[in-house]
């Protein structure tokens, strides 16, 4: 059994999650990265993704957008403007979305903010893998 | 003397004001609990973000950033978070005496209000106000807070203005509520005390690097601080409310109790002089 060590993912609205693991999986802007204890400190921005929580008992799953992560040797402290447990998503929002960000970019007439239909269609394909 | 009836009425109308102002004061307790809650659930981002950001400047205080440095307008744009209510004692005017009391000259400030109160008064002394998000108080949202800070941060990114505040009501119990105007832009936090920590962390890296780093956190530092300032007012509002209120239902109960002296003087003054009316008839009768 790997070292453990203290997880905290916070929003604005509430500590999402607090708790012992012995492995921690995110997706940065720079890629997916794992992390395991005593790691070198570092801040990485956070990218839609799926956030992966190695506990004793077994890996919980969570949404993850943007945000950023501070890791430290023996601590990570994720803050991210919005998280999600795979039952808090509503899927058929998520599908909607999807669409919805699929169509704007399909559209190519130029007056569409590209990077933010990106971003809209990265959330909802990360909201559908976990919710599924 | 006011006759009997005048007193009455008089008695009855602070009496149904009363009631209203006991039922005021109920609701706006109960709002005070929740917001106070939230507040409370908001702290923990706010001061992890705090702690991140001072410790990433503590750090990197060569970086040449936008963000860092005041910009080259003289305007400074103020973000002044009030109610969209009346009702709440001075919760109101402090912030506008703390917007108009500051040293800034007046042509200089440029307003961004959330609370219809506060833009009003603001907007008669001749303020000029450039956007307006009354409706984000009723019920704050993270989003709101992105969308006032998204404005602000590209007016300070295309060099309209210099710097920027942000004016609310700090909530540090029921009871003591204090108008505040802090800095967001360019970051000003001071190191002191926090130097210990600021070693502790002295190896930190940054991925990509330093200044997309900073490019990418201190927009949500920005946001978290209006999220976070809004949050207090709320708490601060109601609260404020709450106090006003009790003071009102209290005063009307002074007010009640010397009229009601006053009806029953009177009251008794007439029968006496009813009575020696009477007393006076029979006597003459007799």
């Amino acid at each position: 059994m790997a070292d453990m060590f203290t997880v905290k993912v916070i929003t604005p609205d509430r500590v999402f999650y607090e708790g012992e693991v012995s492995m921690v999986e995110l997706k940065t802007t720079e890629g997916d990265i794992g992390v395991y204890k005593n790691h070198i400190p570092m801040t990485c921005i956070v990218a839609p993704g799926v956030l992966n929580l190695y506990e004793a008992a077994g890996v919980k799953k969570a949404a993850l957008h943007t945000g950023f992560v501070e890791i430290l040797q023996d601590q990570v402290t994720i803050l991210a403007e919005v998280a999600e447990w795979p039952e808090e998503i509503d899927k058929n929002r998520a599908e909607e979305a999807r669409i919805r960000a699929e169509r704007r970019l399909s559209g190519k007439d130029g007056s569409i903010d590209v990077a933010r239909a990106e971003l809209a269609l990265k959330k909802a394909l990360l909201r559908i893998k976990l919710s599924s | 003397m006011a006759t009997m009836r005048e007193i009455k009425r008089r008695k009855e109308s602070i009496q149904s004001t009363q009631q209203i102002t006991k039922a005021m004061k109920v609701v706006s307790s109960a709002k005070l609990q929740k917001a106070k809650a939230k507040a409370e659930n908001t702290h923990a981002y706010f001061n992890q973000m705090y702690a991140t950001v001072s410790s990433m400047l503590a750090k990197s205080g060569t970086i040449d950033h936008p963000y860092l440095k005041a910009g080259q307008s003289e305007k400074k744009a103020i973000i002044a978070i009030t109610s969209n209510r009346g009702l709440a004692g001075g919760y109101n005017s402090n912030i506008v005496k703390l917007i108009t009391g500051s040293d800034f000259k007046k042509e200089d400030i440029i307003l961004y209000t959330i609370g219809r109160k506060g833009r009003d008064v603001l907007k008669g002394k001749g303020f000029e106000i450039a956007g307006d998000y009354s409706d984000a108080i009723e019920a704050p949202l993270y989003q709101d807070a992105v969308d006032v800070g998204k404005d602000v941060l590209a007016k300070f990114a295309a060099g309209e203005i210099g710097e920027i505040y942000l004016a609310y009501t700090h909530f540090k119990n029921t009871v003591v509520h204090i108008p505040k105007m802090i800095k967001l832009l360019p970051v000003d936090i001071s190191t002191d005390g926090t130097g210990e920590s600021a070693a502790d962390k002295a190896m930190m890296n940054y991925e990509p690097n330093e200044e997309e780093a900073l490019d990418a956190i201190i927009p949500k530092y920005i946001y978290s601080l209006i999220y976070g300032g809004m949050n207090e007012a709320v708490a601060s509002e109601n609260g404020a409310r709450m106090q006003a209120m009790d003071n009102a239902s209290s005063n009307a109960e002074a007010m009640i109790e010397s009229l009601s002296l006053l009806y029953n003087r009177a009251r008794q003054s007439s029968i006496t002089q009813e009575l020696t009316e009477i007393i006076a008839g029979a006597d003459a009768v007799g």
